[in-house]
């Protein structure tokens, strides 16, 4: 915990300097194709770019204390209300993404060990092993082909219609919000434009969560309280679902955690594919057109959410192993 | 007349498989045990004490285990034929279990009170006695009384304050008091027949005592049936009303632990017996016995002790030793005995 902060500093400066390292001159490329060089050193005299990087560098922490995250040079507005804008919905998709893999992996996973060598352990790990070979961009695109463009079940992309009203802003999930407003209609839209770009940000860490529970399941089942329960007359049923579970479990949820940053920074090709509107598509439209301060905001939230991310695994690891717990 | 016994193995045989071939690691136990008896089951590591004792409960893995004759007959039934189903109706409510280390026998995730509770809900399925509650009763009511019942058990076994430390997890028991959570456990079921697979092992022997003291007492108030697994004949001698004496998969000695320890007559019995350090024993005074178990994979032909025997002859290894009996419920396999009972 006490790294975050210097962690997430280095993490400025690295971003900092590439984006001045980089070739090209993102000034001229956003005052436009016909401004002259007088008109572009305004440019970069309004935005302080004309100063030295290390003042620049200064400048930008001194904001960011003030929850300053800069300004875009291309469009004018400040991060940060790009920022709290598109995280939302970010974090929905991963949320989402995340949801289907534990809730669909940790169950997968027991089954496998207690059918271990039978066929709903074949059938996983033969899914599971097709789910990690497959990118998630290429599986994205199969998924738009077959739902959106073949069966026309699902759209093939953006997070809500612009031609219909979203539900009134509360959280920013639209899932979420369209609940609170008990609009049912809106929450299904939601859903299933969300459907998608879930499935294919899910299916690869469903299969190592599947994978890892399947392991430490057959480990715990090893152990001798589980003979210890089997000897006292519990039913297999209980034995599996509540005593190997909750201690297969805590070995799992590592991984889970693990994941849960990968697809943070994942989204990005995920976001470009399903034109999601969020951190990844956001990044990636200020890296095309080298506009850096989004770059180091984008950065840091994801960088800030991935900390919280394990700072809720290693909460989460008390509450499954009471050991951890009053250590 | 008596009453016909609680448990009766008769000629039991089990093989194992492994990558070296198949083992015939129980080859004609023979063991009855009526209520108010403890049976100490003596041997050393691998003797097939412990895959008796798991046998009875039908907890071996199968394969590779494969139970190639005999019986064992639980109440007059044969356990051998019972499928999972039927077994799981007798664990915990009619034959208890408890295990050698209690550090890992106890869930650690769990508050021991849960798993208490888990155990009399299932046992009170079978037995709605257990509870004193209709077997159909809320599911609140039920699992009340059963956490009723788990507090009453573990004062019973000598946890203090149990109405609280029902909370608690296992890492906040010691070993000993571990020993008697379990105890709890396998005694909460109300069993008839109590199986305990060297229950004081992992314990320093001051506790070892309390423990024992406190089955003992166990054995009295429900009138069970134990058979404990040992490799201290110590335990045997302090704790048990018989003993059972095991080599390389089958029982060569048994009966009233009076007669097993005090006039050992077999071989092996006596060479156990004369291992054991004794006080005023000189330095290089004490005696082990030379050679190894047998290999049960190819075990010997006849009587499988004959190898290490100082008496064996020809004859022993023709075949194996059918058990003689001694008079009392004494009886030892051996061919040597043969004759002087004959006689008798």
């Amino acid at each position: 915990m006490f790294l975050t902060i210097p962690v997430l500093l280095g993490l400025t400066v690295l971003v900092f300097a590439i984006g001045r390292l980089l070739p090209g001159d993102p000034v001229a490329l956003a005052a436009g194709p016909n401004a002259t060089p007088a008109e572009i050193a305004a440019y970069a005299r309004e935005f302080g770019l004309d100063r030295p990087v290390w003042v620049q560098y200064a400048t930008y922490l001194t904001g960011l204390l003030g929850g300053n995250f800069g300004v875009s040079i291309f469009t004018r507005r400040p991060v940060i209300e790009d920022l709290i804008a598109y995280t939302p919905a970010t974090l929905e998709l991963v949320f989402a993404a995340m949801a289907l893999a534990v809730l669909i992996g940790i169950p997968a996973g027991l089954a496998a060990a207690v059918y271990r060598d039978r066929w709903p352990d074949y059938l996983s790990r033969v899914a599971a092993l097709g789910a990690i070979s497959m990118p998630r961009f290429f599986l994205g695109l199969l998924l738009q082909l077959a739902f959106a463009m073949w069966l026309g079940w699902l759209p093939l992309g953006g997070r809500f219609p612009l031609t219909d009203d979203p539900p009134r802003l509360v959280t920013g999930f639209l899932t979420v919000d369209a609940l609170i407003a008990q609009d049912l209609s809106a929450f299904w839209t939601a859903c299933r434009h969300l459907a998608m770009p879930a499935i294919a940000m899910s299916l690869s860490p469903l299969a190592t969560i599947m994978r890892m529970m399947r392991a430490s399941t057959l480990e715990v089942m090893q152990q001798d309280y589980v003979m210890t329960e089997r000897a006292l007359g519990l039913s297999q049923r209980l034995i599996v679902t509540k005593y190997v579970a909750r201690n297969a479990i805590s070995a799992t949820l590592t991984v889970i955690g693990l994941y849960f940053g990968w697809l943070l920074g994942g989204t990005v090709l995920v976001e470009t594919i399903f034109d999601w509107p969020g951190l990844g598509l956001y990044a990636t439209k200020a890296v095309v057109t080298q506009d850096f301060m989004p770059v180091i905001g984008v950065t840091l939230v994801i960088g800030t959410l991935f900390v919280c991310a394990n700072l809720l695994v290693d909460v989460l690891y008390g509450v499954v192993n009471p050991k951890v717990r009053t250590k | 007349m008596i009453e016909p016994p609680l448990l009766d193995i008769r000629d039991l045989h089990l093989s194992m498989t492994s990558f070296d071939g198949e083992a015939h690691v129980l080859a004609g136990v023979n063991l009855s045990v009526r209520r108010n008896e403890v049976w100490g089951v003596v041997g050393e590591t691998g003797c097939g004490k412990s895959l008796t004792g798991l046998s009875i409960s039908r907890l071996v893995p199968s394969p590779p285990a494969r139970y190639l004759g005999g019986r064992i007959l639980f109440d007059g039934r044969d356990l051998l034929a019972l499928d999972e189903a039927g077994m799981r109706s007798l664990r915990g409510h009619r034959i208890g279990m408890i295990f050698q280390d209690p550090t890992t026998n106890l869930n650690p995730a769990f508050r021991i009170g849960e798993q208490l509770v888990d155990v009399a809900l299932a046992a009170h399925r079978r037995n709605p006695d257990i509870l004193g509650i209709a077997a159909r009763a809320g599911w609140r009511a039920r699992r009340r009384a059963a956490r009723d019942l788990a507090v009453r058990t573990l004062a019973e076994v000598g946890i203090t304050d149990a109405a609280e430390r029902i909370d608690a997890y296992p890492h906040e028991f010691s070993g000993g008091m571990r020993q008697r959570v379990l105890i709890a456990m396998a005694l909460i079921g109300r069993p008839d027949l109590l199986i305990a697979d060297e229950p004081t092992t992992a314990l320093d022997v001051a506790v070892q005592s309390q423990i024992l003291a406190l089955l003992a007492g166990m054995v009295k108030d429900h009138a069970m049936g134990v058979i404990l697994i040992t490799h201290n004949l110590g335990v045997v001698a302090k704790a048990c009303s018989h003993a059972a004496v095991m080599y390389a998969g089958t029982i060569v000695e048994s009966g009233p632990v009076v007669d097993v320890l005090r006039k050992p007559s077999h071989p092996y019995t006596r060479a156990l017996m004369a291992s054991i350090p004794a006080s005023g024993i000189r330095r290089g005074e004490l005696k082990g016995l030379p050679g190894q178990v047998p290999n049960l994979i190819r075990p010997p032909h006849g009587c499988r002790f004959a190898p290490r025997c100082a008496q064996a002859a020809e004859a022993c290894q023709a075949q194996p030793p059918r058990p003689v009996d001694l008079g009392g419920g004494h009886m030892a396999a051996c061919l040597k005995l043969a004759p002087a009972a004959e006689a008798a």
